[in-house]
């Protein structure tokens, strides 16, 4: 019997990971953002940066999932 | 200026108007079946020799793309409409063109290179004409002594929010060589990212060779404006004990090729999952009428339509957002190159 569906697990699971990392990377930002709103540019432009990274890697996982299911 | 382009813009519709074509049936659904949403999801995001506006069978209506082939040292060119949806080969001399769920092949298994004007590319090529408008125009009204006006207004923002926030930040000094590249490399994803969330439009973003072709001309910019402390620091990592040398030196190599890479991707696979949430939501309303009937269509089509309008804000927001990240880890690949020790 071919299994199906293991893909939208990765797909699933690639999304776990980059919401953690997101959500890490946006939850620090807005505290440092708090205690330093003048150096809030300088934090935003380097948090978009962090996520890019981490959702980037995430994309790879749905680019794999995609190609198999 | 205005009726000249209303004129060019109704020469253009005249133009296209006679190419529109009709094509054959569709596959009816059997009893109990409920509507697979794959395949026409899968045909949305693809590339395709012809320009699919709406439609199904008989009703689809669709602009043939012309297709140029090289073929035995030969050039075809016919327009796509020549296929009747892949229903009928074309046949020039002893070449036979054939299409297989698309895919165009050649019958009697010759080599031929492919120089068709595709969807992607005619969308590609009405991008930069789109460009090229807003820009020429813009730029013939800039100048120093007055404040800006009309579409340069709203343009000239955009122009130095690249410029002050992406580009100079990123890369200081001798920044101002790389501006127009990356304002050029800005507009041109935004303009694209936008253009795909047309309805019947294209998936130009989110077609990987595209995404590939840009990250390409990152790596190219990137290696050669390279000074001696980028190469020193991938050859010779300052501060790595010689033992560690070949396990760092080929890493820093792989470096090289994984930025750019990952920038190919993320911005492919962004658009492309945009796309697919937006068709895979609208599909639900068909899948509720195969599966309940008219009913559960008319009861499921609200909430997806809402699910979708919500969606395209969301996708909106994207396409700003993925040109900005592209542009700026560009310059920041950039800056990293160029940066100076002291």
């Amino acid at each position: 019997m071919e299994i199906t569906g293991i893909a939208a697990i990765g797909a699933g699971l690639a999304a776990i990971g980059a919401g953690i990392g997101i959500g890490r990377i946006g939850g620090s930002a807005l505290e440092a953002m708090a205690r330093q709103p003048e150096h809030s540019g300088m934090i935003q432009t380097n948090m978009i940066i962090a996520a890019a990274l981490v959702e980037g890697v995430a994309l790879f996982g749905v680019v794999v999932a995609l190609l198999q299911g | 200026m205005t009726h000249i382009k209303n004129k060019l813009a109704a020469l253009i519709f005249l133009f296209l108007c006679p190419l529109v074509s009709f094509s054959g049936d569709p596959k009816p659904l059997k009893e109990g079946e409920i509507y697979n949403p794959v395949p026409a999801i899968m045909h949305h995001i693809a590339d395709s020799h012809e320009w699919h506006l709406w439609g199904e069978g008989k009703k689809s209506v669709s602009i043939p793309l012309p297709l140029i082939l090289y073929c035995d040292g030969k050039l075809d060119v016919f327009f796509s409409s020549k296929f009747h949806h892949g229903k009928k080969n074309v046949k020039i001399e002893d070449r036979e063109y054939a299409l297989d769920h698309g895919h165009l092949v050649e019958v009697n298994n010759k080599e031929f290179t492919d120089l068709s004007i595709t969807k992607n590319v005619a969308s590609m090529l009405l991008s930069v004409l789109v460009l090229l408008l807003l820009f020429v125009g813009a730029a013939r009204k800039s100048s120093k002594d007055k404040a800006p006006r009309g579409l340069l207004s709203f343009l000239e923002p955009l122009v130095l929010f690249v410029r002050d926030d992406i580009v100079k930040p990123n890369i200081g000094h001798g920044y101002k060589k790389y501006v127009p590249y990356l304002l050029t490399l800005f507009f041109f994803i935004l303009v694209n990212n936008l253009l795909g969330l047309i309805p019947a439009a294209a998936n130009l973003t989110g077609n990987i060779a595209v995404t590939l072709v840009l990250s390409f001309i990152t790596l190219i910019v990137t290696n050669l404006s390279g000074n001696k402390s980028y190469w020193g620091h991938i050859f010779n990592p300052p501060g790595v004990p010689l033992a560690l040398m070949p396990i760092m030196i080929p890493i820093e190599i792989v470096g090289i090729f994984t930025k750019p890479f990952a920038l190919m991707i993320r911005l492919f696979a962004n658009i492309s999952a945009g796309h697919i949430i937006i068709m895979s939501l609208i599909s639900l309303i068909f899948m509720a009428q195969s599966g309940l009937g008219n009913a559960g269509a008319f009861g499921v089509a609200p909430v997806s339509v809402l699910f979708v309008l919500f969606m395209y804000f969301i996708e909106v927001l994207v396409a700003f957002l993925q040109a900005y990240i592209f542009t700026l880890l560009t310059s920041l690949f950039i800056g990293l190159a160029t940066v100076e020790h002291h």
